[in-house]
C-alpha cells in the first residue's frame, strides 16, 4: 500500500471512529457548559443507547432508523430521570460531591446493566449492507458512510436547536449565567433537563452507531470511549460545541493514525499525552478562551 | 536538662501512651486471631487491603482534601511502586525493604515529574490531565513485556499483617504530623485560597508540588506491600477506576480528614469483601449507597473534623500541643 | 529614596486600559490613599504592586529594586503585604492559623523536622504560636484565636485581614478598601487602628478607600485616579478643591461616594 492510500484510508477510519466520539463529547460538553458537572456516567448512558438499539433490532425486528430513534428517545428520558434522581440534589453542594455522584451513578449503570442484561459480549445485526466500496487500496465500508452522515446530520441538527429554539436560547442563556436568566424568566430546572436530554440522546446515536461499527456491545463498552470522549470535550474547550466536535474528530484520528502506524497498543496514552500538552500550553483547551480568576 | 525533658513530655504524653496502647491492641488481637485459625486467609487478605486503601486514601486525602488538587492518578503512582518494587524483589533479588523503598522513591519522582507542569492546572482540567497520566502509566506497564506486560507478573509474597499494619501506621503517622506542622498549614492555605496564600508568602506551587509527592511517595510504597503480597500483579487493576475508588474512599470519609479517610477505606474494603459472593450486586449496593450519600451527606461522614480521642485527654487542653 | 516607585506603569486586558502610566511615588513612613471612581482602576494597581498581574508596560521599584515579574509570594517576602477588597481569608481555618500561615515565611525548622516531630519543631511551634497570639491580642482577636475565620463578625474579619497582612512582617502595608461595609462608628475605630500600627510597626501604607471622611481623615497625601490615569495628586486639602476631582465624582455625586 502506497503511503497516500495509507493515509487516506487511515483518514476514513479515524473519521468514522472519530464521528461517534464526537456525539459522545457534545453530551459531556453541553451537561458541563451548563452545570459545571463532568458526568462520568454519561458513557455508561451511551451503552443503555446501545442496547436498546440492540433490542429494537433484534427482538422487535424494527429496520435501523426507527431502532435508532426510538433508542434516542427513551435514553433521553433516562437522563433526565438520573439528572433528577442523582444530580439535581447537589447543584448546591461542592463540586467534588456531584462528581462523586456521576461515578457511582456510572457504577450504577455498568454494574446494574450486568445484572439485567448479563455479562456476556453480544453481536450487534448487521444493520447496513455489507457493501464495501473500492477505489485502489483504499476501502470505504457502506457502515462508515452512514456513520459520518448520521453525525453530520444530527451535529446540524444540534446547531439548529441551539441557535433558533426556544429551548435553545434558553440553554445558552442559563450557561452563561443561571441566575440571570432565572430572573428572566426562564426555567432553569427544565432548562438543565432538555440539556441531559438531548446529550443522552445523542449518546444513544453514538451507542447504536458504536454497536454497528464493532458489531458488538457489553455493559462495560461505555467506558473507555466514554473517557475518550470526555478526554476530546477537553482537548477542544470544555463546555464549547464545537470543541467537542473538533476534539472528537482530532481524538478519532490520532487512535487511527496511531494504529495505522502499528503502534495500536500505545494508541491510548499518545491521546492522552497530546491531551496533557494541550491542556499546559492552552489550559482551556484548543478553543477555550483563557478566563482569569478576578481578585 | 529541663529542655530534654519538655521534649519527653511533649512526644511522650497519655494520648500518645493510649494511641499507641490502641494500634498494639489492635495489632495483637488480629495476629493473635490469625495464628490461632480464627481468622482465616480471606479476612487476613481483606483487612491487609484496608490497610493498604489506608495508606492511599489518607495519600490522596493530603492532596485533595488538604491542598485542595483534583488529582485522580494514584492508581498510576501505586502502579509504579508495584511494578518497581517488584523490579527489586523479583528481577534484582532484592530484600522487600529495598524493594518498597525503591518503589516508593519511583513513585515519588514521578509525581515530581508530573506535578512540576501539571500542578497549575485548575479543578477539573487538574483530574482530567492526571486521570490522563495514570492512564499513561497504565499503558506504559502493559507495554512493558520485560515484566510481564499484559499477561501480568508473578510476585512472590513476603507481605504479612505485621509488615501491612506497621507500614500503614507509618504512612498514617507521617502524613499527620505532616499535616500539623507549618508547612502542612502552607498546603491548607493553598486550598482555602490560593490567591491569599500567595499575598501571604507562600510559594503555592512549590506546596502543591510537595504534597502532590509525598501522596504519589506513599501511593508507591501502597503499590509496593500490594505486589509483594498479591503474588500477580497486572497493569489492568491499575485502570482509572481504582484511582475513582480511592477518591470515593476519600470523599466518603470526608475531605480533609485522616479519620475520615481511615474510615472510608474500612468500610469499602470490608464491604466489598463481605459482598465478594456477589460481584455485581456489590457494585450496584456501592453506587447506589455514594449517590444516597452524596445526596444526603455531601461533605461524607466525618466533613473536615477529625475523631479525636479527647475524652481520653483528662489534662487541660492547654496541652494539645498545636494539633488544632 | 523612596520606598516604592513605579514609573509609567500600564497594564490592558486585551486592548483596554485599566491602568496608563501610573507614575507613583511613596516615601518611607508615608500614608497615601488612593482614590478614585468605581472601576477606576484602583485594585489593579494593588494586583499590579503585589504581583497578581505582570504589567504591560512600566517598572516598579520597591526598596531601590525592580521587582515587577516577580511572583506574588516573592513580592510578600520582600515585604509588601496586602488586604482583598473582598475578603479573602482562610474561611476554614481558624483565627490563629490564618495568622500562623502568614508567618510560615520566617519557620524556623524544615518538612523533615517537623515529620519526625524533633524537638526544634516544638520549639518552632510553640513560639510561632504565642507570636501569633500575642499578635492576636493587638487586634483584640485573641480570644477568638480558636474559631473559624468564616464564622467571624464582618468587622472582625476584615481586622482579621490586616493582622494577617501585618504578620507577613511588610515594610509596605496595601490596604484595599478596609472600611467597606462598617459603620460609622466601626470606621472611625479603624482609622485610630491604622494610624496607631503605622506608629507601632514603623510602616508605610497605601490605602484605597471609598469612604472620604477616613481618606482625608488619616491620609498625609492622596492620588486620584480616574479611568485608570492619575487626575490629581496632593494633599487632602488640594484635592477636596481640585476641580476635576470634583467633576470626576460627580457622576456617582461627592456624597454617596461613601456608602459603597
Amino acid at each position: 500500500m502506497e503511503s497516500a492510500e495509507l493515509i487516506i484510508q487511515q483518514l476514513i477510519n479515524g473519521i468514522s471512529l472519530g464521528s461517534i466520539y464526537a456525539l459522545i463529547a457534545l453530551g459531556y460538553t453541553m451537561v458541563y457548559g451548563i452545570i459545571q458537572l463532568i458526568n462520568f456516567a454519561h458513557g455508561d448512558v451511551m451503552m443503555v443507547g446501545a442496547y436498546l438499539g440492540w433490542f429494537c433490532t433484534t427482538r422487535l425486528n424494527l429496520p435501523f432508523l426507527p431502532a435508532l430513534i426510538i433508542s434516542m428517545a427513551l435514553t433521553a428520558i433516562l437522563g433526565m430521570i438520573i439528572e433528577r434522581i442523582a444530580y439535581k440534589p447537589l447543584r448546591n453542594a461542592t463540586r467534588l460531591a456531584a462528581l462523586i455522584t456521576a461515578i457511582g451513578m456510572s457504577f450504577f449503570l455498568e454494574y446494574g446493566g450486568i445484572l439485567v442484561v448479563g455479562p456476556q459480549k453480544r453481536t450487534f445485526p448487521d444493520v447496513f449492507p455489507q457493501t464495501v466500496y473500492e477505489f485502489g487500496n483504499v476501502t470505504f465500508k457502506y457502515g462508515d458512510i452512514v456513520i459520518i452522515l448520521i453525525t453530520i446530520m444530527l451535529m446540524l441538527l444540534l446547531q439548529f436547536v441551539i441557535k433558533y429554539t426556544r429551548v435553545g436560547k434558553a440553554m445558552r442563556a442559563v450557561s452563561f449565567d443561571k441566575e440571570a436568566a432565572n430572573l428572566m424568566g426562564i426555567n432553569v430546572d427544565n432548562t438543565i433537563s432538555a440539556t441531559f436530554a438531548i446529550g443522552s440522546a445523542l449518546a444513544a446515536a453514538a451507542g447504536v452507531l458504536l454497536g454497528v461499527y464493532f458489531n458488538q456491545i457489553d455493559p462495560l463498552m461505555g467506558i473507555m470511549p466514554g473517557l475518550k470522549a470526555f478526554v476530546a470535550a477537553v482537548l477542544g474547550g470544555i463546555g464549547l460545541i464545537p470543541g467537542a466536535m473538533l476534539g472528537g474528530y482530532a481524538m478519532g484520528l490520532i487512535e487511527a493514525f496511531v494504529s495505522g502506524l502499528g503502534f495500536s497498543t500505545w494508541r491510548d496514552a499518545v491521546a492522552f499525552l497530546i491531551l496533557i500538552i494541550v491542556l499546559i500550553v492552552k489550559p482551556s483547551g484548543l478553543l477555550g478562551k483563557n478566563i482569569r480568576e478576578k481578585v | 536538662m529541663s529542655n530534654m525533658e519538655k521534649y519527653r513530655n511533649q512526644l511522650i504524653n497519655r494520648k500518645n501512651i493510649i494511641v499507641l496502647f490502641l494500634l498494639l491492641a489492635v495489632y495483637g488481637v488480629v495476629q493473635g486471631l490469625f495464628n490461632i485459625g480464627v481468622l482465616g486467609n480471606f479476612y487476613m487478605m481483606t483487612l491487609i487491603l484496608v490497610c493498604i486503601y489506608i495508606i492511599l486514601a489518607v495519600s490522596q486525602n493530603l492532596i485533595t482534601g488538604f491542598t485542595g488538587q483534583l488529582a485522580i492518578g494514584h492508581a498510576g503512582f501505586m502502579a509504579i511502586g508495584a511494578y518497581m518494587s517488584a523490579f527489586v524483589t523479583m528481577k534484582l533479588e532484592g530484600h522487600l525493604v529495598a524493594g518498597l523503598i525503591f518503589g516508593a522513591l519511583m513513585a515519588a519522582l514521578a509525581g515530581i515529574m508530573v506535578g512540576i507542569p501539571t500542578l497549575r492546572l485548575r479543578g477539573d482540567y487538574l483530574a482530567i490531565a492526571t486521570l490522563g497520566l495514570g492512564e499513561i502509566v497504565r499503558i506504559f506497564f502493559l507495554n512493558f513485556n520485560y515484566m510481564g506486560g499484559a499477561t501480568g507478573f508473578q510476585v512472590s509474597k513476603t507481605i504479612n499483617w505485621t509488615w501491612a499494619f506497621w507500614l500503614m501506621v507509618l504512612s498514617v503517622v507521617v502524613i499527620t504530623n505532616f499535616i500539623n506542622s507549618s508547612h502542612g498549614r502552607a498546603c491548607i492555605s493553598v486550598r482555602e485560597n490560593e490567591i491569599a496564600a500567595e499575598a501571604m508568602g507562600i510559594n503555592t506551587t512549590k506546596y502543591k508540588v510537595l504534597a502532590f509527592t509525598i501522596g504519589a511517595m506513599f501511593a508507591g510504597l501502597a503499590g509496593g506491600i500490594y505486589a509483594n503480597y498479591m503474588y500477580f500483579i497486572q497493569p489492568g487493576t491499575f485502570s482509572f477506576l481504582k484511582s475513582f475508588e480511592i477518591l470515593v474512599m476519600v470523599v466518603l470519609g470526608g475531605l480533609g480528614s485522616i479519620t475520615g479517610s481511615i474510615l472510608g477505606a474500612g468500610i469499602m474494603t470490608i464491604g466489598s469483601a463481605l459482598l465478594a459472593d456477589y460481584p455485581e450486586m456489590r457494585m450496584v449496593i456501592i453506587a447506589v449507597l455514594l449517590i444516597l450519600i452524596m445526596v444526603f451527606r455531601p461533605n461524607g461522614i466525618m466533613g473536615n473534623k477529625e475523631f479525636k480521642l479527647n475524652f481520653l485527654d483528662l489534662k487541660k487542653k492547654g496541652e494539645e500541643n498545636g494539633t488544632t | 529614596m523612596a520606598l516604592l516607585k513605579t514609573e509609567n506603569l500600564s497594564k490592558s486586558f486585551s486592548g483596554l486600559k485599566a491602568v496608563s502610566n501610573l507614575d507613583l511615588e511613596i516615601n518611607e513612613g508615608e500614608l497615601i490613599g488612593l482614590i478614585g471612581p468605581n472601576g477606576a482602576g484602583k485594585t489593579t494597581v494593588f494586583n499590579l504592586l503585589t504581583g497578581v498581574y505582570a504589567p504591560t508596560e512600566g517598572s516598579i521599584y520597591f526598596q531601590g529594586k525592580k521587582i515587577n515579574g516577580l511572583p506574588p509570594y516573592k513580592i510578600c517576602q520582600r515585604g509588601i503585604g496586602r488586604t482583598f477588597q473582598n475578603i479573602r481569608l482562610f474561611g476554614d481555618l481558624t483565627v490563629l492559623d490564618n495568622v500562623r500561615i502568614a508567618y510560615h515565611q520566617h519557620v524556623t525548622y524544615n518538612t523533615i523536622t517537623g515529620i519526625l516531630r524533633l524537638p526544634q519543631y516544638f520549639k518552632g511551634e510553640r513560639e510561632m504560636k504565642n507570636k501569633a497570639l500575642n499578635f492576636l491580642k493587638i487586634f483584640d482577636l485573641d480570644d477568638k484565636a480558636g474559631e473559624l475565620a468564616k464564622n467571624l463578625p464582618y468587622g472582625q474579619q476584615r481586622r482579621l485581614e490586616i493582622a494577617r497582612a501585618l504578620a507577613t512582617k511588610p515594610s509596605l502595608l496595601l490596604l484595599d478598601e478596609p472600611a467597606a461595609g462598617m459603620n460609622p462608628q466601626e470606621t472611625h475605630n479603624l482609622m485610630e487602628l491604622i494610624r496607631w500600627i503605622r506608629e507601632e510597626f514603623k510602616l508605610t501604607i497605601l490605602l484605597i478607600e471609598h469612604d472620604m471622611s477616613l481618606v482625608m481623615g488619616v491620609c498625609e497625601r492622596i492620588y486620584v485616579l480616574d479611568y485608570g490615569m492619575v487626575i490629581a495628586h496632593g494633599t487632602p486639602e488640594e484635592i477636596k478643591q481640585n476641580p476635576r476631582v470634583i467633576e470626576a465624582y460627580l457622576g456617582e455625586g461627592l456624597s454617596d461616594a461613601g456608602t459603597e
